[in-house]
């Protein structure tokens, strides 16, 4: 799903577009592309590389399918890589989940292993999309699209994972915040493709927290927060904060993760040290104004969503 | 070149056998090829649900689904709930019972995206039906009496034809 609007000009609403298309007697909505459904991965790779710029990796298609109606998006040649086997990987591991390119929302919800070891993982995927969306939609898919209103980049940048990238020249790592580059860019080349995301455990007892703003059920996020936090003795040890749904993709907020690692945090001082936190969060950002938000809004939310976002997390703190 | 394709389909029972294009969407392959018209198509880019079907027993859109990427699979569209005697689904009843339709375009994906979700959850709260339905939208009804619908279908049994 694309946004509802704000992508297309005035001109292209759909609903123009298909009128077009009606009196040009075309029923046909994306434009021409030749399509492969290569059962291995190494076929998939030799086409993407042969492709280069003009390829496009079609998964859940939840994004892609949309911008080729809409014709936003023009590659000449569609991999389509749901008939790989073995990229379907969902592995909760002692130290590290792997999730595969195929792995749909979906699947992460229903695994109860995510939901006890990667709880902040499970609990943004409850606000990606709707149930069908979820049912198609790929968390890698989500990870190369990089919306920045999505849920999955700021996710991935929270838990410190990464993202394992291969192409016929081999396979690298690179870790989340080195790989999102901007809005809906990524350091991805071309030829590349996502095959898998790693997400380290969290420590122990660490306290989760993720609370967006949208208009409505489903919708992109307007503003949002991911927290994870580790408290030791009233002391707050490592906290992680990203906020998204502004800017060019998921922000990690460094300002406000040094203020907060090393201070004494109890549930009588937190308001203050989460007060403090939420300014610099507003501080840090730059939004733009848009059809949904204006600028002071968004910052506005940024800042309720931190505080929001900090408070459930020192509450679920020693859960386990 | 790769732009035509032949695909082998299941759809409401009835196998196919169709060359497409390889840019048709399984909703106008489903619509223009097949002529079962039930789908509907609102938005065409994934935010309306008026096409869900469903395909191997999940809901889609299949407005974002090509039709050569159904190959090989099952798809259950409206046309496929009632029995082959006129006998309508749980969920069909419920509808017709608690008014939930007025002019009746969303109510296919509505359907659909319902049948999956009693599925999984027969005993739900009203707020877990209404985060369920909330990727379907319905410009009559004001979705009251849609929930109370699928409220009311809870906790039959779901027959084994989405």
């Amino acid at each position: 799903m694309v946004r509802p609007s704000g992508q297309l000009s005035p001109q292209a609403t759909p609903g123009r577009m298909a009128s077009r298309r009606r009196q040009a007697g075309c029923k046909l909505k994306p434009p021409w592309f030749d399509y492969h459904a290569p059962e291995s991965l190494e076929a998939a790779l030799e086409l993407l590389d042969n492709a280069g710029y003009d390829g496009r990796v079609l998964a859940g298609g939840q994004s892609l399918m949309p911008m080729l109606n809409m014709r936003i998006v023009n590659p000449s040649v569609l991999v389509d890589i749901n008939r790989i086997e073995g990229l379907d990987t969902l592995e909760a591991g002692p130290d590290q989940l792997r999730v595969g390119a195929l792995v749909r929302h979906a699947d992460l919800l229903r695994d109860p292993a995510i939901r006890e070891g990667w709880p902040l993982l499970a609990e943004a995927t409850t606000q990606v999309a709707h149930p069908t969306i979820r049912n198609r939609g790929t968390v890698c898919g989500s990870v190369s699209h990089n919306d920045p209103a999505a849920e999955h980049p700021g996710i991935l940048v929270t838990h410190g994972g990464s993202v394992v990238i291969a192409s016929t020249k081999g396979q690298r790592k690179v870790p989340a915040e080195a790989f999102f580059d901007g809005m809906m860019s990524t350091t991805l080349d071309p030829g590349e493709m996502v095959i898998e995301l790693r997400y380290p455990r969290p420590p122990r007892g660490a306290g989760h927290g993720f609370v967006e703003f949208a208009r409505r059920l489903g919708d992109f996020a307007i503003a949002g927060a991911a927290v994870l936090l580790t408290v030791e003795n009233g002391v707050c040890e490592t906290a992680r904060l990203t906020i998204i749904g502004m800017g060019d993709g998921p922000l990690r907020a460094r300002a406000a993760e040094e203020l907060m690692a090393g201070s004494a945090l109890t549930q009588q001082n937190s308001g203050e040290i989460f007060t403090a936190a939420a300014q610099d969060v507003m501080a840090a950002l730059d939004p733009a104004d848009d059809v949904h938000a204006s600028a002071s809004y968004r910052r506005h939310l940024a800042g309720v969503m931190t505080q929001r976002a900090l408070e459930a997390a020192l509450a679920r703190v020693g859960d386990q | 070149m790769s732009r035509e394709k032949t695909i082998q389909v299941t759809v409401n029972r009835v196998a196919y056998e169709k060359t497409v294009s390889v840019r048709r969407s399984l909703a106008d392959f489903i619509r223009e090829d097949l002529h079962q018209t039930g789908t509907h198509l609102g938005c065409e880019h994934g935010v309306c649900g008026a096409c869900t079907v469903s395909m191997n027993g999940r809901s889609i859109r299949s407005c974002l689904t090509l039709a050569v990427q159904a190959d090989g699979a099952e798809i259950t569209t409206i046309e496929g709930l009632r029995e082959e005697d006129g006998t309508l689904h749980p969920i069909q009843e419920a509808f017709h019972q608690n008014f939930a339709l007025q002019c009746g375009y969303c109510t296919p994906g509505f359907l659909i995206t319902a049948i999956e979700f009693l599925k999984e959850n027969p005993d739900p709260t009203e707020r877990q039906v209404r985060e369920a339905l909330s990727g379907n939208l319905c410009r009559c009804t004001g979705y009251q009496a849609i929930v109370d619908a699928v409220m009311s279908a809870a906790g039959t049994e779901m027959p084994d034809r989405a």
